[in-house]
């Protein structure tokens, strides 16, 4: 009994997914910018079936930096949820972002960090932290699924509290490491 | 192509912004932000001092949240092209508050009058057609400035004018330059106290 119990209490905690959004809702986030990634599937589903979110898909990373920048101009708050190779695409808009003290949250899923097949996605995985510090953000790093929701919560306080700019990785070893064989 | 262009770039964006009401506008960086300085600056303009490429997400962040006023994005041809992907972005979004002109001058303007894609004949009006705009045109001329205006204040969007205007260089008209100024200013004239709170 006791057993069984733990046991539900550890899938809950597994479900980042899930708890991730709801720690989305508590911040007041309307506006979910996203470039999909396998990581962030569930999450994206999540947030488009939310009445009390909008689900924006981008062609480009950098477009939801602007986005998130328009949206707070508006009084509404907003989040970029893409792969670390789109962090590589963003570093110009984000000095806007330093430039203007906006806030900014985004929560990047991890490629060419754990056990990484790709020899492509290499060069931005290993400097995905550091690009964005250099950028001005502060980068939180989730290593377990039940780490990755008070990782957010944390960072939107950066945010959306101290108007800060403020990033959650996900690291691969939480995600899977994609390998084209399964 | 702009040698045959007409119309004057302040004389335009002087139209767009005049009785502005409650307009919200975002204006691209470079000259389109000199020519909004120009016509009044204004707490609900926010001008741009970089992010090239960010104008049209900006409008489109905003307009969503503020449904019930109307988004005017003000930007050159060259940072439009900077961000062309987002006018597929906004097509599928379809805000119908957001309005989208391009002053075409066919020229980077502050880097040497160099030549942008539109030069070459570039359409980013059937561009935003194709990216499921509701309306998108090129105007050219008097009469057809004067027929956007009423659609550019009271149509439903997303609409994108491509207005074609001499390559000009003008004497500058700055807006501030502080970007948490411009942010702050802008915020507190639209939300009032809850932009501190």
């Amino acid at each position: 009994m006791v057993a069984q119990m733990l046991e539900q209490i550890e899938d809950a905690l597994s479900d980042w997914p899930a708890l991730a959004h709801q720690v989305l809702k508590t911040l007041g986030v309307s506006q979910v910018a996203y470039v999909p990634d396998a990581g962030h599937r569930k999450l994206i589903e999540l947030c488009q079936a939310d009445p009390a979110m909008r689900a924006i898909p981008l062609t480009t990373e950098e477009e939801g930096v602007g986005l998130a920048a328009g949206a707070w101009l508006g009084g509404e708050r907003a989040v970029l949820l893409m792969q670390s190779s789109g962090v590589g695409n963003c570093p110009n808009t984000l000095a806007m972002m330093k430039s203007c003290g906006f806030p900014f949250l985004t929560l990047v899923t991890m490629r060419g960090d754990w056990g990484e097949f790709n020899p492509w996605q290499l060069p931005m995985g290993q400097t995905t932290a550091a690009t964005l510090e250099l950028a001005g953000c502060a980068v939180y790093r989730a290593e377990t699924p039940d780490a990755v929701a008070p990782a957010l919560e944390a960072a939107g306080r950066l945010a959306f509290d101290a108007g800060a700019m403020a990033a959650v990785l996900i690291a691969q070893k939480l995600i899977g490491t994609k390998s084209f064989k399964d | 192509m702009a040698d045959t262009a007409t119309l004057d770039r302040r004389n335009v964006v002087a139209r767009l912004l005049a009785d502005r009401d409650d307009l919200l506008v975002v204006a691209g960086l470079g000259a389109p932000a000199w020519d909004c300085t120009a016509a009044g600056d204004h707490p609900l303009t926010f001008p741009l001092w970089g992010g090239m490429g960010a104008a049209a997400m900006i409008g489109l962040g905003l307009a969503r949240a503020q449904p019930g006023r109307r988004v005017l994005v003000i930007t050159g041809d060259g940072e439009m092209l900077m961000g062309l992907g987002s006018l597929a972005t906004i097509g599928v979004q379809a805000p119908g508050n957001l309005v989208v002109v391009v002053l075409d001058n066919e020229r980077y303007g502050e880097t040497g009058m160099q030549a942008t894609a539109t030069a070459h004949g570039v359409d980013l009006a059937a561009t935003a057609r194709a990216c499921c705009f509701r309306h998108a045109a090129v105007v050219r001329t008097e009469t057809e400035l004067a027929a956007a205006l009423g659609p550019i204040r009271t149509g439903s969007g997303p609409l994108l004018y491509q207005v074609k205007i001499r390559a000009d260089k003008l004497a500058l008209a700055l807006p501030p330059r502080e970007g948490a100024h411009l942010k702050n200013r802008f915020r507190e004239a639209l939300l009032g106290s809850r932009a501190f709170a």
